[in-house]
């Protein structure tokens, strides 16, 4: 297949994949930072994640046209205002679901992989009768149009380079949040040992739906960065699901590391892929790759060997 | 003595997680009808023992002859198909199950999917079923569910679904923890009784149940043996005493 | 099988379930519906398949697979490809520039048929088919997954990852399967033709023969000691394995049946309504199949069947009526039957139900008593 071209050719092909690719990667690696919280550190499986993503989208969305209404002097900015605010809503609404729905299911986790599917379905829906079925699009400020010419043929585009730059920020914090803080530290006790982190006086309730609302909000920002690079419907979200579950179990579940590892590895395979076969067929090997590797190493690409 | 002529021989076994050997070039020697009490210090690595014996953890070198016949090449049913019981130690039942299909259930006949399929509950399994709950003093809850049943009880009906597979080798971790003390002479008791005719080991910390039923001790520190004899010798031993009290 | 054999297999309670669920399919539904809401209902039943085998994986093992969908699909494709071939007759096809060949096909540029659909010119294949593509896949899967102790959420994501990889192949490769629109326009088997009214009333009583088949081998299952095996697996998966028996051939053994009776459920699917399409393959079908079950209650072979009917009849009615409100429904249905009634209507029906029709006997008996009483006082 790769005889039809010749080797400058190729390396654009690649060059250019790579970097669809890493758009791809940004957006898998920020949903799956939410979900690799959440799984990897509660147990708990959100398949509503992909919904928060969307919320994050629309609140985006609904911020950018109050800015192009009433503040179109800064307008410019209106998008890390969005992000903030995408953060704390997502994560509100995260709080709630934990406090009505999660809690009362933490030894269940088939369970809350059903209950969450419901509250899905109830987003989606929601979705739809507030802001329609038709995907929408928000207006990209100025700046980050256009894009930064490489050679002749490789363009790079700004806003693909500002949601990679917004990806290697978030992921830096969230890893100081859960490695280098004292909350990471509660909350990876509490994972430990509950009895034991409730005896030493960690609030593990309170640390719970922190950390189910931090990952929560994580999508909506994830979702924020998202209508940078594409427009927003109501089930926009849950076409990223099961690739995003896939990421954070091929990494090994309570590996950042790991999730970041096999964010790329899927997500380059994938748009490389792309290029020379059909996308559907790009998407089945990938995911078929992924699966026969789990079902050989189904512990994940990185985990320790523990004594059980 | 050659090997074959002990029950269980474990010469050099290792185990070691992410480098952290649990079980350091471990090697001890059970006899026939022997009652083995392993104790030691929290993290010493008895549980691990157990768990490499039964197959339940892969070792990483070392050997385990059952009667001459490498275990650790066997997966779990086969290690139990050639004789070796093992009773874990939070009581593990069925709970949803009632006390005689907990013990029907352990039954050894239909073990593959279409015997279970075929699996008729006749006279020989009710004898046996029987037979075991009279041992285990559980005869008046055979319609129990067994989720209703004190402590005590769960633990000698996990013992009783051993017993029924008649095994050579029976394992038990801690089986008097959590019992109150006439539970704990009753138990005494019932493993003095079911030791005709096979060998037991038990990891054990209730000195006073040791010196009950133990016919030699091994004394485990940091994944090897640090003293093995009479219970007598072993509390004599200033090896044994600095663990346990030098810190 | 012996008189006692019998009784332990089917008690007294569980022969009434049979026979007034008998009744309900047989002969309420049939006299009291016309053909189209019946063939309607026919549909519904073929999703109770897969509820029945969701009743024994996930219910009594323990093992949830969000990809049934993929053995329901297997199943009905494996019957469309029959029914397409002898519906593409070089006569019918006359006017495509390569007749004798499926229409998709032909409108892909297809110029031959491929290998794999050529012996399912036969129908004792494609019968064979049915059951054996899908319960092999299930095979397949089950050995990787289960003898390396994948299980719970992992399982479940995963069966969930190859639902999706079956419907993006399904729908990317639509030469050969007929993409998205599916496998349509199917009219006869043998020269027999599905479409009538007569036909649709014959094939909705052999589906519901299959159905007490597919439940009676269930019930049998359930009785066995493998059935209490997989309650105790359910609990306590280590003692069971270390009571001498391989557990995961156990799982992999319910998981292919589970997958057979889904099969069998798609193959009647593709019978009574006259395509099969990638839709009833995927997450979003797969998924809905365990609320069936979960409503119905997990661990009920009759609520399956039961819970299916109704799910798929307020769905039906809802999505006439109010097509916004059904997701909203559809969702809240999820949360309050795994928060609030975690055992179904079997559940609801036990401890609330069941307690007044056993002391149905009894008020009878108050109620003649005081009459009783009358007579003595008269005398």
């Amino acid at each position: 297949m790769f005889s039809d071209y010749s080797s400058t050719e190729l390396i654009s092909i690649f060059a250019m994949q790579g970097f669809a690719g890493l758009i791809l990667f940004s957006v898998f690696v920020l949903m799956a930072l939410g979900l690799a919280i959440i799984f990897g550190q509660m147990g708990v499986i959100n398949m509503a994640h992909g919904e928060f993503m969307i919320l994050g989208a629309y609140v985006t969305f609904l911020i950018s046209n109050l800015f192009a209404d009433f503040m179109p002097a800064i307008f410019s900015i209106y998008f890390f205002i969005a992000m903030i605010v995408a953060f704390f809503v997502c994560g509100a609404v995260g709080a709630f679901v934990e406090w009505s729905i999660i809690r009362h299911l933490y030894r269940r986790p088939l369970d809350t992989l059903l209950a969450t599917w419901g509250l899905s379905l109830i987003l989606q829906q929601l979705y739809r009768t507030v802001f329609g079925a038709r995907e929408v699009g928000v207006t990209i400020p100025d700046w980050m149009m256009g894009s930064i010419p490489l050679t002749d043929i490789i363009e790079i585009p700004l806003n693909g380079v500002f949601v990679m730059c917004l990806t290697l920020i978030i992921t830096l914090a969230v890893y100081f949040l859960m490695f280098k803080s004292r909350f990471g530290g509660q909350v990876r006790a509490v994972v430990q040992n509950r009895p034991m982190a409730g005896a030493v006086g960690i609030n593990t309730e309170k640390v719970d739906r922190i950390t189910f609302a931090l990952g929560c909000g994580i999508a909506g920002i994830a979702g924020s960065a998202f209508t940078m690079i594409g427009s927003t419907g109501p089930t926009s979200g849950q076409l990223y699901i099961v690739d995003t579950f896939l990421v954070v179990v091929f990494g090994g579940a309570a590996s950042l590391l790991g999730t970041i590892a096999s964010a790329f590895t899927i997500s380059q395979a994938q748009s490389t892929m792309e290029f020379f076969l059909s996308g559907s067929m790009s998407k089945v090997l990938t995911l078929l790759t992924v699966v026969i590797i789990l079902m050989i190493r189904p512990q994940g690409l990185f985990a320790l060997k523990l004594r059980k | 003595m050659a090997n074959k002529d002990f029950l269980l021989a474990v010469e050099g076994l290792t185990v070691s997680f992410d480098g952290f050997k649990a079980v350091n070039d471990l090697s001890f020697y059970v006899e026939e009808e022997e009652i083995r009490v392993i104790i030691g210090p929290n993290g010493a690595g008895k549980t691990t023992v157990l768990d490499l014996i039964c197959g339940k953890t892969k070792s990483t070198s070392g050997s385990i002859k059952f009667r001459g016949k490498e275990l650790t090449k066997l997966n779990e049913h086969s290690i139990v198909h050639a004789g070796v019981g093992r009773k874990f130690q939070n009581p593990s039942i069925y709970e949803d199950l009632t006390v005689f299909e907990n013990l029907e259930l352990s039954f050894p006949r239909g073990r593959n999917v279409f015997g279970a399929l075929a699996f008729k509950r006749d006279a020989e399994v009710m004898a046996a079923v029987e037979e075991v709950a009279d041992t285990i003093f559980l005869t008046e809850f055979l319609g129990t569910t067994a989720g209703l049943l004190s402590h005590g009880q769960k633990q000698w009906l996990e013992i009783g679904m051993l017993l029924i597979q008649k095994p050579d080798l029976l394992m038990l971790d801690e089986p008097v923890a959590g019992m109150s003390v006439a539970e704990r002479k009753q138990t005494a008791e019932l493993l003095n009784r079911i030791t005709k005719g096979r060998a037991v080991i038990v990891i054990e910390h209730d000195m006073q149940f040791v010196e009950d039923i133990a016919h030699r001790v091994t004394v485990m520190h940091q994944g090897k043996t640090l003293s093995e004899g009479s219970m007598e010798r072993v509390k004599n031993d200033p090896k044994v005493v600095e663990v346990y009290l030098g810190h | 099988m012996s008189l006692q054999n019998f009784k332990s297999v089917f008690p007294k309670t569980d022969i009434y379930y049979f026979a007034i669920l008998a009744v309900v399919i047989v002969v309420i539904m049939p006299l009291s519906m016309d053909i189209f809401r019946l063939n309607l209902v026919g549909k519904y039943l073929t999703y109770a398949f897969v509820a029945l085998g969701l009743v024994l994986c996930w219910g009594y093992g323990g093992i949830l697979s969000l990809g049934q969908g993929v053995f329901f699909g297997l199943g009905g494709y494996c019957m469309a490809m029959f029914l397409k071939l002898e519906a593409s007759d070089p006569e019918s096809t006359k006017i495509q520039s390569t007749p004798g060949i499926p229409d998709f096909m032909d409108w892909n540029q297809i110029t031959e048929l491929p290998w794999f659909w050529e012996p399912f010119y036969n129908l004792p294949f494609a019968l064979i088919a049915v059951l054996v593509v899908p319960t092999i896949f299930a095979y397949i899967v089950g050995v990787a997954m289960f003898k390396r102790r994948v299980g719970g959420v992992y399982f479940a994501i995963i069966t969930q990852a190859l639902a999706s990889i079956l419907t993006i192949l399904i729908i990317g490769q639509q030469g050969y399967t007929g993409g998205v629109n599916g496998i349509t326009d199917l009219r006869t088997l043998l020269g027999w033709d599905i479409r009538t009214d007569s036909a649709k009333y014959i094939l909705y009583f052999v589906n519901a023969g299959l159905l007490f088949t597919c439940l009676v081998i269930a019930q049998v299952v359930r009785k066995s000691k493998l059935g209490r095996l997989l309650v105790a697996m359910r609990d306590q998966e280590d003692r069971v394995r270390f009571s001498g028996y391989d557990v995961s051939n156990f799982k992999i053994f319910i998981f292919c049946l589970g997958a057979a009776f889904a099969a069998i459920g798609g193959a009647m699917f593709t019978l009574q309504v006259g395509f099969m399409s990638p839709s009833f393959v995927g997450i979003v079908p797969s998924i809905e199949m365990v609320i069936f079950c979960a409503v119905g209650g997990r661990l009920s072979i009759f609520g399956a069947v039961y819970g299916t009917l109704l799910v798929n009849w307020a769905k039906t009615t809802f999505s006439e009526s109010f097509p916004e409100l059904w997701l909203f429904a559809m969702g809240a249905l999820f949360i309050a039957v795994v928060m609030a009634f975690p055992n179904g209507l079997a559940g609801i029906y036990k401890t609330h139900a069941q307690p007044f029709i056993k002391k149905i006997p009894k008020l009878i008996k108050e109620l003649a008593e005081p009459r009783a009483h009358v007579k003595s006082g008269a005398q």
